[in-house]
This record gives C-alpha cells, structure tokens and sequence, in this order.
C-alpha cells in the first residue's frame, strides 16, 4: 500500500515536472530572459511590500508574492537550458494557456462554491463560523464572490478567449509569454484577493473588495489581455472580426474602464494595505453601482455571450440564427448597460431622475438580452435531438433559458415599485444566483466541457453519463436555489412592510430571520448538489485528461502531434 | 458652467447619440452589402480545419 501511494506520488512529481519544463521549452530564449526579468522585477516589489508592510496584512501580501515570484524564477531558470521551440510552432494554435487555464477555473469553482456552501450553512446554523475570526460570514462571502466570479469565471472567460480568438481569426497568439503573463498574474491577484478577506483586507466595496496595491497589479495584467487581443487581431487571417470577439474585447475593454475609475483610492501609507476611496457620499455609491451593474454586464454577461456564440453554434453544428441580431443585440447590450446601475440605488439620496433614468434604461437592455437568448434559442431550431442526446449541448440550452428568465426578472426588479418590496431582501440573493448558477455556470460548463477533447485531443470526454449526472444536478441545484429564495426574499420583503392597526411594524426582524430559515436549510442544499455536479465535472475532465488512448478527434485530425525527441519537447496531450 | 446647465446637458446629451448609433448600427447590420459577409462569418467557425493561416494574407 505504501509502496503504491510512493509510486503514483513519484509519478504525479515527475509527471508535473516534465509538464512544467514543456512549458518553459515553448518559449524563445527572448521569452526566457524577459520571464526572468519580470519574475526579479515582482520579486522586488514582493520584498518591498513584505518590508514596508511588517506587521500589517500588506507584509503578509508582500511574502505571497516574493515566495511566488522566487519559486517561478526557479522554474524558468530549471528549465532555461531547454532546446528553443522550433519554428514549427507557429502552424499551430497556442493551447497551453487555455489548458491551464480550465484546470485552474476548476479548482476556484470548487473553492468558491465549497466557501459559498458553507457560509449558506453557517446563515442556517451560526455555529459554523466555529467562533474564529476569518471564518465569519463577513469574511468569506467575498471568498464566495470573487472566487467563483473572478476564479472560475475570469480564468474560464480567458481560457476560452484566447481559444476562440485564434480559430475565429486563424491566427496564433502573437508570443508564447504573454498569455502566460496573464494567466498566471490574473491568478496572482484571485490569491492576493482571497488570502485579503481572510484576514480582514477589504475596501467595502462589493465585488471591488481588493486594495490598492492587487488593484494596480490587475491593471497591468489586464492591459496585456487586451494587448495580446488587439495584437491577434492585427494578424488575423479572416476579413471580418467574428461576434463572439466583439463580445470578449467588450468586456476586456469595460472592466479595464470599471475597475480603474472604481478603484481610484489614496493608500493611507504605501506600508498599509488600507486605502480610502477618491469618493465620497452619493458619488462613491454612485460610482460603485456604475461598476457593480456594469461588472455584471461585461464581466458576466459580454464575456460569457462571446463564450456563447462560439460554443452553442459549433456544438450544434449550425451556424448562428441571425448574424444581423448578434450585432445589433451587441451594441444594445454595450451602450444600454453603461445607463443601468442607478437601479441599485432606489429610494436613495441619488437623485430622482437618476433613478428613473436607471430603472428606464435596464427595461430597455431586455431587447437585447432577448435578442441574444432568443437567437441562441433558434439557433437550436432543427437541432433539438442533438440537445436531447448530448449534455453538452443542453448545458449551452439550459444556459440561454436562464439568460432570458434573468434578465427578464432583472428589469422587472429594476421598477422602483417593484424593487421597494425586492431590494436588500434575499429575492436579490436568488436573482444573482439565477444569472450566476443558471446563466454564467452552465454556459461555462457546456464551454469547457466541449473544449477539453478539442484540446487534449480526445474524441469525447472521459464519461458522457457523468456530464449528464452533472447537468441534472447543477439544474436541480439551480431550481431549488433560486425557488428558496423567492420565497424567502418575498415573505422577508412583505413582513418587513406589513404594519398593524396602531401603524407601526407588525413583525420584529428575529420574527423574519424564523420564517427564513426553512429556505436557508433548502437553498443550502440546493447549493451542495451544485458542488457535487461540480467535484463530478472535475473528476470527468481529469481522467479525460489521464486517458490517452483514445483515437483523435476528427476535428483535430489535420493537426498532428509532432514528434517527440527524449520527452523534451512540447507535449500537447499533457 | 453652472449646476442647471450640467444637469441638463446630463439628461439630454445621451438621447442624441443613442439614437444616432441605433440608426447606425441598424443601418450597418441590414447593409444589403454586408450580408455576404455576416452569411460566411457565421459559417466560418463551423470548418474542420484547425491550424493557423500562416503566410496567406487575407486581403
């Protein structure tokens, strides 16, 4: 027994290292020098915080990046010596980045919904904050939140980006370092986040919690996604731009816009992870509801209707509906958003008018939200026994049904009448969780579920019956979710509004906790099922990934894996 | 500047150039011309092929 646990541990370190020198093989000797030069640059900065920040969480910070910036030197110096790639590599796609990047969208999905479970459990049952400091409620909602939007969703929205982006326009990616750049970096700031709320850093402000100092990393690496994007696109071999790349420049584009002017702030001392914001009163709320509404426009919606528009017809074997609709709904979708934050902030010291301007703009975006579910949904036409047979596909469907319902229920709870009963009730809550498991999780899934065999090389995933174990139970998940918390947001809502004869409150708050709690347990529950489709979903891909003889895709087949001399050279099916 | 004309100008100002780009944009979309081109742009991403194009220009 030990001997076999020594055995396969022997094989997984000398596996994941040959995998670890592939990567550094792919780069030019350039690449190599100016991996090199960035690592030292980080590992300065990395010492300079650890230093500055002694006995603050800054310092903490300061040690994550050094460490991590010392053990990448230590891997591209390993593998320094590597022969260059030859030029061969430049009659393929570069997948390596996209690759890693799903695995590393897997892990944060069962992070972020493991965290988002338990605190759905601790509202339930309070004594599983196990009276301990970083395991509040307070504390790990923003692991949920950034770990599943920013983790799962940022690393599968690059990962699918840079696949799409090179077979829509025929180009590889301009170099073999910057995509790592961003991929690993991106991921930098997702534990530079996370280890933040842990220990108490946050900047208050919902889905912008990191301070400072993550906020100007993420800029940089942010600024190069967008670079690497304009750079393919300057090489494209196709006339014209494909939709899905409007989609994804869009919400590259936006959330670069967003996240600066959200996060202009003054460090209270450049040895302190506490900053304060540029802005104050009804402009802070203002501008963080401008950025909040609009990170759900383009961060989680542009980017996953890119994701969309390129998976769903491919998988169908059709091309979209109407490309004319595509278009119009993208420009929609891109001007109308920017209108829509202001119905964050009903019966606020906002003014009026820019209530009302906020409220008419988000019934308006559901012309273009339905243009897009809509033409998802023909697409389908004529292909409806694909979505019977084939999980995959009926992911991708299920997703388009969510984006329709949400948005529709989104600008319905934009109406200032109804937002008076539905706002700071946990009707929000299921909303979210409609758009964020229904919309943005299953049209992920379907992505990535659809991707893997095209970039391992495999005709199809490890087991078809366990996507299909997944499906039902990130659907039953969803449903149980998100009816519990219509229930619960709209009894919650009502007693907090009804009043008795004398004409005060009719109900205390304790009174409303009681009458939740059956909907916690319930929307607990529905939260584990969406945990396990997930831990399901991440043992179907790795044994995809560990199962290598399975003939080629066809849809590959003109792609050979070139030969290999003494393991060293790239190797696509790791 | 004063506070009246600012808010004027931030009410009004958007119902001008929102209208100015649906027209473009529809204008754009439902160019007879265009239509070839949106026609294979749908169709493009539905090949077999899977490598880059290397040394065609597209032009």
């Amino acid at each position: 027994m030990k001997d076999i646990l020594r055995w396969s541990l022997n094989l997984l370190a000398s596996r994941s290292r040959r995998v670890l020198l592939a990567m550094i093989a792919q780069l030019t000797r350039y690449e190599r020098q100016l991996a090199l030069f960035i690592l030292l640059a980080l590992s300065i900065c990395g010492l300079a915080m650890a230093v500055a920040g002694t006995g603050d969480a800054l310092g903490v910070h300061g040690a994550i990046v050094l460490l991590a910036a010392i053990a990448g030197t230590f891997w591209v110096i390993s593998g320094y010596y590597e022969p260059e790639p030859s030029d061969d590599r430049l009659d393929r796609y570069f997948d390596d980045p996209s690759r890693l990047g799903i695995i590393l969208a897997m892990v944060w999905v069962v992070a972020g919904l493991f965290v988002g479970d338990w605190i759905a459990w601790q509202l339930a049952y309070p004594d599983l904050t196990f009276d301990a400091a970083w395991s509040s409620f307070g504390r790990l909602r923003p692991v949920h939140t950034s770990g599943v939007i920013f983790g799962f969703g940022g690393n599968a929205l690059i990962a699918t980006s840079f696949y799409v982006l090179q077979r829509t326009t025929r180009a590889r990616l301009p170099d073999q370092l910057s995509p790592w750049f961003v991929l690993l970096g991106y991921n930098l700031f997702c534990v530079i986040a996370a280890t933040g709320y842990l220990m108490g850093v946050t900047q208050s402000k919902e889905y912008a919690e990191p301070e400072w100092y993550a906020d100007i990393w993420l800029v940089i690496v942010w600024v190069t996604y967008f670079i690497i994007y304009l750079r393919t696109l300057v090489r494209r071999k196709e006339p014209h731009i494909y939709v899905s790349n409007w989609y994804y420049m869009a919400f590259i584009l936006v959330v670069a816009i967003l996240h600066i002017v959200n996060n202009l702030a003054i460090p209270v001392s450049l040895g302190h992870a506490k900053s304060y914001s540029a802005f104050s009163g009804v402009q802070d709320a203002m501008t963080q509801w401008w950025y909040g509404h609009n990170a759900v426009a383009f961060f989680l919606t542009a980017g996953f209707l890119g994701m969309m528009y390129y998976y769903l017809p491919v998988r169908a074997g059709r091309p979209i509906f109407s490309y004319r609709l595509s278009i119009i709904s993208f420009w929609g979708i891109t001007f109308m958003y920017m209108w829509a934050g202001s119905h964050h902030l009903h019966y606020t010291a906002l003014p009026q008018w820019v209530q009302t301007l906020g409220m008419t703009f988000s019934i308006m975006l559901l012309v273009p939200s339905w243009a897009s579910a809509g033409n998802a949904l023909l697409t389908l036409n004529g292909a409806w026994h694909k979505v019977r047979d084939d999980a995959v596909l009926r992911f991708m469907m299920v997703a388009a049904v969510f984006y329709g319902l949400v948005t529709f229920e989104g600008s319905f709870m934009a109406i200032r009448a109804v937002n008076s009963l539905s706002h700071y009730t946990d009707w929000t809550v299921g909303h979210v969780h409609a758009g964020a498991l229904g919309w943005v999780a299953m049209i992920t899934f379907g992505a990535i579920y659809a991707s893997v065999p095209w970039l391992w090389k495999r005709e199809r995933m490890y087991s078809a019956r366990l996507v299909e174990v997944h499906f039902w139970l990130a659907l039953a998940g969803t449903v149980i979710y998100v009816f519990a918390m219509w229930n619960s947001g709209i009894i919650q809502g009502l007693m907090w509004r009804t009043y008795n004869e004398s004409g005060t409150l009719a109900y205390s708050f304790v009174e409303s906790l009681v009458a939740m709690r059956p909907y916690y347990i319930a929307r607990a529950i529905g939260g584990l099922l969406f945990l396990i489709g997930a831990l399901v979903a991440c043992y179907n891909i790795w044994m995809t990934i560990r199962t290598a003889d399975q003939p080629a895709d066809q849809r590959l087949g003109d792609h050979p894996v070139p030969a290999l001399a003494g393991g060293t050279a790239p190797q696509p099916a790791e | 500047m004063d506070n009246d004309f600012a808010v004027w100008f931030s009410k009004s100002f958007g119902l001008f150039y929102l209208i100015a780009l649906s027209i473009g944009v529809l204008v754009y979309a439902f160019w007879p011309s265009n239509k070839k081109r949106f026609d294979e742009a749908a169709q493009s991403i539905l090949g077999d092929e899977d490598k880059p194009h290397r040394d065609q220009p597209w032009r």
